[in-house]
């Protein structure tokens, strides 16, 4: 058996990895809900959850116990077997991001020198929208299983405003892509990272515009929580869930919000980039301890600006939100697409002189 | 066996069970969803063969944009086994025996053909899947027929355009 021939402690390695991201991830995602309570209570002048343990730390833990608590109800009339898959497959599209999330630089430990990221693909970008695309799946099979009308509908809208505004999303992307001139997540945070280079940001500024509106979106995200417009459509997709997988239902969204401020941290906040200082003049640990630390802030940062606009931003209208994805985002990540590809063009050598031989 | 052909058998058994589930599913919407898993093993396979941008524009293309709409129209008419129409037994014996001999046919021309015999599949190797050599091949020996699909994809988007507007005008 060639199985032996593997490389047992990169196996380990990437194991040990892959269970640290996701449980930190799941973490994280917690303490996102508890977050966003207390977010809400700050905007709305009231104290917020306050009881469960000191300052109310401990609220996550108990609403969780609350939902595993309830009683699991499968409608009569539902799919069965589709009504479970539905949750489990919003939760496993929500996580599978993480793995070509560059988290940090290198460390370097028992003589070892591991990498922080569970897979360096080539493709690293597009993994990531293969992924979000799976996760309409999750909306429609359980708005569809549950056999609701309501819960139907819901998920149509739902899964019609994640395609829609994939496609500027996508469109957004390319001009970042272009200036990088790679798909791997590593590749484009390491050149954001060399010095004389700017964050990504303050070349794409209108690309991380369209990228952001995109992200909201795609996260069901107030103003576009259409899916679930309490007043239109009773609750929305996961109408008829109970126990914990609504519980998956609700908390998938808070890892999605995790996965994209991730997301667009690397590509245009220079990832675990720390500004002003140069890494490779510290010690290699504690050049990856310290990206950490940025790379989540910069997360934490993208987390509160999702809940600040969550709570203060009235909803769509149906109508709006395609009128806005189709007729404005989408026309605008091309022509932001069209100028960043003229300018890379004037920026090369000898563009001009092409040009001014042409005309001669 | 190598962890390559162990990787193998298990995508091409999960592809070939997905694809008769496809074919054997009475509810519409369980077959579209098998076709996923086909689609995700048939991935699996560009994979091995090194071909990573093939694998995921596979899935995004098909699994995640066709596909979806394939549901949507399936699950907005609400099909069910009950509104199938019933065939004729002859007609199902005759369509077993048609398909078999196009799988025989398929079977004896891959197998006989001058550039499959003596040849193995080169697995992880080669890099012409990779994005940057599709990439470069596309807009260098292919940029005719390659513009040629854009233009003809442009023309099918117009027409879309064309159908929806009608619509709303009435």
């Amino acid at each position: 058996m060639s199985l032996l021939q593997l490389d047992i402690l990169l196996l380990i390695e990437k194991l040990v990895l892959i269970v640290i991201i996701v449980l930190a991830s799941l973490g994280i995602a917690l303490y996102t809900t508890f977050a966003e309570r207390k977010v809400a209570a700050i905007l709305q002048d009231r104290p917020g959850p306050e009881r469960a343990g000191p300052l109310g730390l401990l609220q996550p833990f108990a609403d969780g116990l609350k939902l595993v608590m309830k009683e699991e109800i499968i409608p009569g009339n539902a799919n069965k077997a589709l009504f479970i898959l539905g949750p489990a497959l919003a939760m496993t599209a929500a996580l599978m991001t993480c793995a070509v999330i560059p988290w940090s630089s290198q460390v370097e430990l028992f003589g070892r020198k591991i990498d922080l990221q569970i897979a360096d693909i080539n493709i690293g970008i597009l993994y990531v929208f293969g992924v979000v695309s799976l996760g309409v799946y999750g909306i429609m099979i359980g708005g569809w299983a549950s056999n609701n009308k309501f819960s139907l509908m819901a998920a149509l809208r739902g899964a019609s405003q994640a395609i829609s505004y994939e496609l500027a999303m996508g469109l957004s992307l390319i001009a970042v892509l272009m200036l990088g001139g790679s798909l791997s997540l590593k590749t484009l945070v390491d050149q954001q990272m060399a010095p004389g280079y700017l964050w990504n940001i303050a070349y794409q500024p209108l690309g991380f515009l369209i990228f952001f509106v995109c992200a909201l979106a795609e996260c069901n995200r107030t103003p576009f929580d259409l899916p679930e417009a309490e007043s239109e459509l009773n609750f929305g997709y996961h109408q008829e869930y109970s126990s914990m997988k609504l519980g998956f239902y609700l908390f998938s969204e808070y890892v999605n919000m995790i996965m994209s401020s991730a997301v667009m941290a690397c590509l245009f906040f220079g990832g675990y980039d720390i500004p002003f200082l140069d890494e490779k003049t510290l010690p290699v640990n504690l050049a990856a301890v310290l990206g950490l630390g940025a790379l989540l802030t910069k997360i934490v940062l993208f987390l509160f600006l999702f809940m600040w606009i969550r709570w203060t931003i009235p909803r769509f209208r149906y109508d709006q939100l395609m009128n806005l994805g189709w007729k404005k985002l989408i026309p605008l990540a091309l022509v932001n697409m069209l100028l960043t590809g003229i300018f890379i063009l004037m920026k090369q050598e000898g563009t001009w002189q092409t040009i001014t031989g042409f005309f001669k | 066996m190598s962890i390559i052909q162990i990787l193998f058998y298990l995508l091409s058994g999960l592809a070939v069970f997905a694809a008769l589930m496809v074919l054997l599913s009475k509810n519409p919407v369980h077959s579209v969803l098998w076709l996923i898993v086909v689609f995700f093993a048939i991935s699996g396979h560009y994979i091995m063969l090194n071909a990573q941008f093939l694998a995921i524009v596979n899935l995004i293309v098909y699994a995640g944009a066709i596909m979806v709409l394939f549901l949507f129209v399936i699950m907005l008419m609400n099909l069910n086994s009950s509104a199938e129409p019933g065939k004729h037994i002859w007609m199902k014996l005759a369509g077993v025996v048609a398909g078999g001999c196009f799988l025989i046919m398929l079977v004896s021309l891959a197998s006989q053909a001058p550039e499959m015999t003596n040849k193995t599949v080169q697995m992880k190797e080669g890099n012409i899947g990779l994005i940057k050599e599709l990439g470069k091949v596309l807009f260098s020996d292919f940029v005719l027929p390659f513009e040629l699909t854009s233009a003809l994809f442009l023309s099918a988007m117009v027409g879309a355009v064309v159908l929806g507007k009608k619509d709303s005008t009435q």
